[in-house]
């Protein structure tokens, strides 16, 4: 079969490393073709260079079996290969159908024409199946309309091929589902789909064929007949996945350390409580939005909120961040570069901001115990850098999260709370970061991991808490910890529902 | 990837850095040389003294303002804030009458601790309040502007106890081993503006606000006592400024520290502190102060531009200053 985009041996470098070597990939009209590896695998950069945001180093581009180079997006927009990004780019105060028109608005005798900019969204919608009203205004859209809009915004040029990038992350499995069957309606029209995740059952249910990265390095193209969700992630990782999480420290005391009672956090969580037990690794699970962040945040103390909170045995309720490090309660932000640490900061800065009564000499800091901290830390974490003087901003994602952690241990703490550990890590270092927090545990210290990936929290926890709508929807023990468990306290949706969901046949 | 691109930006960084630390002594280089290029009278020591004792006052205020802005804030208020000083520091004056260094250091300790106030009133409201910086000194800059009319009912405050003039002249025109009090002043407020700012934690935690208010308050730094604290230094710098300033005129009237404001953001803006915070320079500040003063020295034993014009030419100043700033940003 001809294809309509293809790739061939396309290499990337920045400077003299080679972030994508070699790369082949065809793209056939009316197929869902995925693009799957782990974090850093260069599955994004590849997408980029297919339409058009990056140009390839080496190797190059055919479009309907002509060479072509584009100059940027726009061209490749204009040459019918359109990508939907994975952030919502949407201005929030504009209508849908302003929003869906921005930068290409239909003019009659010189001004916007309203009417048929509205006409052609409402047609436009409802041709993705959906009968949201174009004068709604973006902010009052739920995400998942949100990202509707976005898709249909991407499909208002001519297209022959269309990418995703991880398009469900935000989505509840229902609301990915009618994700999916835009999808299938979008191949039936001809369209070549480039989906790209790193949510196998998903590949599983919607791909036709698979394309396999790891580190940059083109793994293998495979059709999805015969291809089962634990071979693609052996193929991804290329090592068995089994070794990747610790033996869990059989170390969970019976004895609480922090008891949480009908905690209320408004606009976000609602009458939950909780007890956490020494040496315990307890796990919170959930849809992103379900008021797990904003439940810890008020914990320590960063947002107002209602109800009890008893830390070994005594009421406590900490009004900022510097009260709940003094009481030994910390919380790391899933947001290490907006609220974790000071990117245009050096480490040494960064690593003490915390704790910096610890570095008293007199009135002033004592630079040098700072220097043997940094030291320490780096040797303790891992933390590999260059140069002990580079700005917080330049590490990677993994050092940055160990740099983080290095931080908040400093305050000495008994109760951690890590929220998304491995967020935009790579798997080498989720390993260590799994192991540092199996020792945390070890030390008797008590953690809690809020993950939204769940093999994480099977791998990882004691004990699971699931949480819905910013409820409690229950509690998953060790010996009962699976995907399916989750998965239905979390949506709601029953078990064989979600199984269905899942292989695609709702 | 990001290793390599970090590692080149990174050098590239390092560079623009140390260019953007330099940059305000390399101006100052130059117009000391354009100066004696354009008039042989400049490069004395008696008109070098005179320019840096005259930019004593601006330079004590912009270290006060290097600490509002590198911790992410801006005070417009300072101007209005000198007059309202100066007037009541000269009504305290008036109003003990004796003359003596008992009164002298009353009224003293009044201007100092009336800018505190008016510091802490801007704080607090930027802080409690949550509101832009911008706005709120926007709105003390008028109330303190209005003050200082109404008690001087359009006139002008006048330090009517000639004792006390001369008792107190000296701190303006006298000098110490040659080297004018207002120059000993401003040199003690660059350093122990200094100290505090890179020594302690509390400079920290200035920078870190600056740097990103979310993170400071994640890791637990006091975040409204920090920024509060800022604005309270900024006002006891407007009232060290006004202790130098009273001897040199005796009085205060309405338009007593007009346009201070833009001078000190921009001697601070020449000094290389980011306007958006997490990076304050001290000594970068001072100089700054320096070369605005210069300039106006040049456009005044020169002919080449209208000496009423030196507000229109430090207006031109701050715009030039961000533009390079900009550039040597984009450069990383």
């Amino acid at each position: 079969m001809s294809s309509v985009l293809r790739a061939e041996n396309v290499s990337k470098s920045f400077g003299p490393v080679e972030v994508l070597s070699g790369i082949s990939l065809d793209l056939r009209p009316g197929e869902v073709h995925a693009v799957i590896g782990e974090n850093g695998a260069g599955k994004s950069t590849l997408m980029r260079i297919l339409s058009g945001h990056l140009q390839p180093t080496k190797g190059s581009l055919y479009l309907d079996d002509q060479p072509i180079a584009f100059s940027g997006p726009v061209e490749a927009e204009s040459r019918g290969i359109v990508l939907v990004h994975q952030e919502i780019l949407l201005a929030e105060d504009l209508t849908v159908s302003q929003n869906l028109f921005l930068g290409r608005e239909i003019r009659r005798f010189g001004l916007v024409d309203d009417r048929a900019m509205r006409d052609r969204t409402r047609a436009i919608l409802k041709d993705l199946g959906t009968a949201i009203d174009p004068d709604r205004e973006v902010r009052r859209l739920s995400i998942a309309d949100r990202q509707l809009v976005q898709i249909a915004r991407a499909l208002l040029v001519p297209h022959k091929v269309v990418a995703f990038d991880e398009p469900t992350a935000v989505l509840t499995p229902v609301e990915a589902e009618s994700l999916f069957q835009i999808i299938r309606r979008l191949r039936a029209h001809g369209a070549a789909i480039l989906y790209i995740s790193h949510r196998l059952n998903e590949v599983k249910a919607i791909a036709d064929r698979v394309t396999v990265l790891r580190d940059g390095r083109f793994i293998a193209t495979r059709d999805i007949d015969g291809l089962e969700p634990l071979e693609m992630a052996r193929l991804m990782v290329g090592r068995d996945m089994s070794k990747l999480y610790p033996e869990k420290p059989a170390t969970a005391s019976d004895q609480d350390i922090l008891s949480v009672r009908t905690m209320s956090v408004p606009g976000y969580v609602e009458d939950v409580s909780f007890s956490l037990r020494r040496g315990e690794i307890l796990g919170f699970g959930g849809l992103i939005g379900a008021g797990r962040t904003e439940l810890f945040e008020s914990l320590v103390g960063l947002r107002p909120s209602e109800g009890s909170i008893a830390l070994n045995g005594r009421n406590v309720r900490f009004n900022d961040a510097r009260e709940a490090m003094a009481a030994g309660v910390v919380y790391l932000s899933e947001d290490r570069k907006g609220k974790g640490l000071l990117l245009r900061q050096d480490l040494r800065v960064n690593l003490t901001l915390a704790a910096l009564e610890k570095f008293g000499r007199g009135p002033f800091i004592d630079v040098p115990a700072e220097e043997r901290a940094l030291d320490t830390a780096i040797k303790d974490f891992d933390i590999r850098t260059r140069r002990r003087d580079l700005l917080a901003g330049q590490l990677s994602g993994g050092n940055q999260q160990k740099l983080l952690l290095a931080k908040m241990m400093l305050a000495d703490p008994q109760v951690v709370v890590i929220d998304e550990p491995t967020r935009g890590v790579d798997i080498g270092t989720k390993e260590q970061i799994y192991r540092f927090i199996a020792s945390l545990a070890e030390q008797g210290r008590s953690v809690i991991v809020i993950s939204s990936e769940m093999q994480e929290l099977i791998g990882l926890c004691h004990r699971v808490v699931v949480m819905r709508n910013g409820r409690i929807a229950g509690e998953v023990a060790q010996t009962d910890l699976s995907e399916d468990a989750i998965v239905y306290l979390a949506t709601g949706v029953h078990e064989e529902r979600a199984a269905e969901i899942a292989a695609g046949q709702a | 990837m990001t290793e390599t691109v970090l590692r080149s930006s990174a050098e590239k960084r390092r560079f623009n850095f140390d260019m953007r630390a330099l940059s305000p002594f390399i101006a100052l280089i130059v117009l000391v040389i354009a100066g004696a290029l354009i008039n042989p009278d400049f490069l004395t020591a008696s008109n070098l003294l005179n320019v840096v004792t005259r930019s004593a006052f601006i330079a004590i205020i912009a270290v006060g303002a290097t600490f509002v802005i590198a911790g992410g804030g801006l005070d417009l208020s300072v101007g209005s804030m000198a007059a309202l000083v100066a007037g009541i520091m000269i009504l305290t004056l008036n109003g003990l009458g004796n003359p003596g260094y008992g009164t002298l250091a009353l009224g003293m300790l009044a201007a100092v601790g009336l800018g505190a106030a008016c510091g802490l009133a801007n704080g607090l409201i930027v802080t409690f309040g949550r509101i832009e910086p911008f706005i709120v000194t926007l709105g003390t800059m008028g109330i303190f502007r209005s003050l200082v009319i109404w008690l001087a009912a359009g006139g002008t405050i006048t330090l009517r106890n000639s004792e006390l003039r001369e008792l107190y002249r000296p701190v303006y025109f006298g000098d110490v081993a040659g080297v004018p009090v207002p120059i000993l002043a401003f040199l003690a407020v660059a350093a122990v503006g200094a100290l505090i700012l890179y020594k302690t934690s509390f400079g920290r935690h200035v920078i870190a606000i600056g740097s990103n208010e979310d993170v400071a308050r994640y890791s637990g730094v006091p975040i409204w006592r920090v920024r509060t604290l800022t604005y309270i230094i900024q006002g006891i710098c407007v009232g060290i400024a006004i202790l130098v300033y009273v001897p040199r005129l005796g009085s205060a009237t309405p338009t007593t520290g007009l346009l201070w404001e833009l001078q000190a953001i921009t001697a601070v803006v020449i000094g290389g502190t980011a306007l958006r915070g997490g990076l304050g320079r001290v000594w970068g500040t001072v100089v700054g102060a320096i070369i605005l003063e210069l300039v106006a020295n040049i456009m005044v034993l020169s002919n080449f531009v209208s000496e009423f014009l030196v507000g229109a030419v430090q207006g031109a100043i701050i715009i030039i200053a961000m533009l390079v700033q900009r550039s040597l940003q984009r450069g990383r």
